[in-house]
């Protein structure tokens, strides 16, 4: 039914004038090619999707009997200090990481963009990290900062490094940010190398005739130019970060104590370990929520500033 | 992923140096320095030393995997006296190597292909119906994901797959192919967008049908996006660990990532082994990238692009 009114006179009149208004039943081939992804998307990502909001006004624990509880989860989550305790954590790994990750892997990629040699082979040398899975990498990670570094520090004489960093509930979080940081960089680096494609080169010819130093060209070219691969960046480290879960599993366990606990893992120790199956789904729901507010708000700020060509 | 709505909705040619680095023409030019300038070797100083902080850790890794237990002492950057291969035998067998890289291979190849014939599909469908309400609204649904986190549905979703009785690697596999769904239909459709539409007008004229047609022309057409989206996947598949650790039941069906993760609390004193172990398993995807590396990156560059 929604077929036969779809009818955006610019689009459709302007491609195919006649044959169009003429036939507008879809060719059934169309409907088979969506159909199978269609069912399976909604029974896979829609359904638990609208359970999950469900569940969250309920004291389901996973299993047996429930009640409706109305807005009881919510109310509470906002008087639990593990969970606050969590946010907290969450937010200042993924911002510190979120703006690591864009300084160094843009400077890496101004770097490879420049004229170097062994440019292939750095660049693929930079790309390695983003192949591994940072679980593993976490256990070797945990290896030289528990053992390594607190040796390295020891035979040094540098008191501030012969403790291992993961053990210290203040430090372990940049332990955390340290590998995030590691693993994320590579992928950064090759969007903001695909952005540095797209930049003419003669505008950087022009800007030296005009007597503009590299400085000057980085900030009045090349940082506008490739805004919108900033933005992406931005907001895609940002996202990924808030939902952190790999990397604390393999580096701390979300310790010491709970220092490290992300949300993600509250949510996955609460809800398949502590039985708050009802309650860490409100959790997840609002988290839901705070991302959705802050990728867009991060959209927005970000993208007022990009220009193009 | 919330991101990529922001993407300049143009296509930018592949560019040159993705394609050959290194050698062809800098159309680009370089930030800052002149065009004509031979190498700045100053550069390059400086990024070989920064590649150290990607190359130590895994030459570590490497150390520590050919290590006896005696000889790991201090902070274990120096080379084994005597490199012990046997780490690697024992770590094969107390974590059923074969079978765990197996279980990896079956669903990230799985995962991969059936994105790739699915996905496409979907894309290609949407794209060439936009001007329907009904397609359009179907491209908003599905884009839409991209903004769900993972947590909200993880609960919901393993109590679905257990109900389903696909807690394996079926099960895996489908869910993979739907969660990629939201950003994949996101790029295709986006590259659709910008693919003349003549030479598919021309095949349906000349009595092609519209399976014909997608498979004849669209499918290679896509091609670029295809290496795109098949590398993203095969990352995501191989390397993941939350979706294989909720959702799977069965010890026999347990991926690579899974296995490192039980072999750590078990044998969590024995260094050299677990370090030969998790070699092990990032050895495949590495391989796999040395041989492949400048088209994953130029791949994925494109996909970036689009």
């Amino acid at each position: 039914m929604a077929v036969r009114t779809a009818h955006p006179p610019d689009t459709v009149a302007a491609r195919r004038p006649r044959r169009v208004r003429r036939r507008r039943r879809v060719p059934a081939a169309f409907y088979a090619m969506v159909l199978p992804a269609f069912l399976l998307f909604f029974v896979f990502h829609t359904v638990p999707v609208l359970q999950g909001v469900f569940y969250s006004f309920t004291n389901y624990a996973g299993y047996g009997e429930w009640d409706f509880v109305g807005l009881d989860n919510y109310a509470a989550m906002l008087l639990d200090d593990r969970i606050r305790a969590s946010y907290l954590f969450t937010f200042r790994f993924a911002i510190v990481a979120t703006i690591l990750v864009n300084v160094l892997a843009l400077a890496i990629a101004l770097g490879l963009h420049a004229r170097i040699r062994f440019r292939t082979t750095l660049r693929a040398v930079f790309f390695l990290p983003n192949v591994l899975a940072v679980l593993v990498v976490g256990y070797i990670f945990k290896y030289l900062f528990g053992t390594s570094l607190p040796a390295l520090g020891e035979s040094l004489g540098i008191d501030a490094l012969s403790t291992s960093i993961l053990a210290d509930p203040e430090l372990a979080w940049l332990g955390v940010v340290v590998l995030g940081v590691w693993q994320a960089t590579a992928f950064a680096v090759i969007l903001y190398l695909a952005g540095l494609q797209t930049i003419p080169g003669d505008l950087y010819e022009a800007a030296a005739i005009d007597g503009a130093g590299r400085w000057r060209q980085f900030r009045s070219i090349t940082f506008p130019l490739i805004a919108a691969f900033f933005t992406i960046n931005m907001v895609l480290s940002l996202k990924n970060f808030l939902m952190v879960f790999d990397h604390v599993v393999a580096l701390t366990e979300g310790g010491p104590g709970t220092s490290t606990e992300s949300v993600s893992m509250v949510i996955y120790r609460g809800g398949f370990q502590g039985g708050e199956f009802a309650y860490q789904t409100a959790n997840a729901v609002a988290y839901f929520v705070v991302i959705v507010v802050v990728s867009v708000l991060q959209l927005r700020v970000l993208r007022r500033r990009e220009v193009s060509l | 992923m919330t991101a990529v709505p922001s993407m300049p909705p143009t296509p930018v040619p592949p560019s040159p140096t993705g394609a050959a680095p290194g050698g062809g023409p800098d159309r680009a030019g370089s930030p800052g320095r002149r065009r004509r300038s031979g190498v700045n070797w100053w550069l390059t100083a400086l990024m070989v030393v920064c590649s150290l902080t990607v190359l130590v850790p895994l030459y570590f890794t490497v150390v520590t995997a050919l290590k006896s237990p005696e000889d790991l002492g201090g902070a274990g950057f120096a080379p084994p006296t005597d490199p012990r291969w046997a780490n690697f035998a024992d770590a094969w067998r107390l974590t059923d190597f074969p079978h765990a890289a197996l279980n990896s291979a079956l669903i990230t190849v799985g995962a991969v292909l059936l994105t790739l014939l699915t996905n496409s599909m979907v894309a290609y469908a949407i794209a060439r119906n936009m001007h329907r309400r009904m397609f359009r609204w179907l491209y908003y649904y599905f884009v839409s994901a991209l903004f769900v986190p993972f947590p909200i549905i993880m609960l919901p979703v393993v109590k679905q797959t257990a109900w389903l009785n696909l807690d394996n690697q079926l099960g895996l596999i489908f869910l993979y192919v739907v969660y990629g769904l939201a950003f994949n239909i996101f790029v295709y459709v986006g590259y659709l967008r910008s693919v003349p539409r003549e030479l598919e007008e021309a095949a349906l004229t000349d009595g092609a049908g519209i399976w014909t047609t997608f498979w004849r022309i669209v499918f290679p057409l896509l091609a670029p996006m295809n290496a795109t989206v098949g590398i993203l996947t095969c990352l995501w598949a191989w390397n993941d660990f939350l979706l294989p650790l909720v959702i799977l039941s069965s010890p026999d069906a347990q991926t690579l990532p899974l296995v490192q993760y039980v072999f750590q609390g078990q044998f969590d004193t024995n260094y050299t082994v677990a370090f030969a172990s998790y070699l092990m398993a990032l050895s495949p995807l590495v391989v796999v990238y040395l041989l492949a590396q400048r088209w994953v990156i130029s791949g994925v560059m494109r996909g970036s692009v689009k």
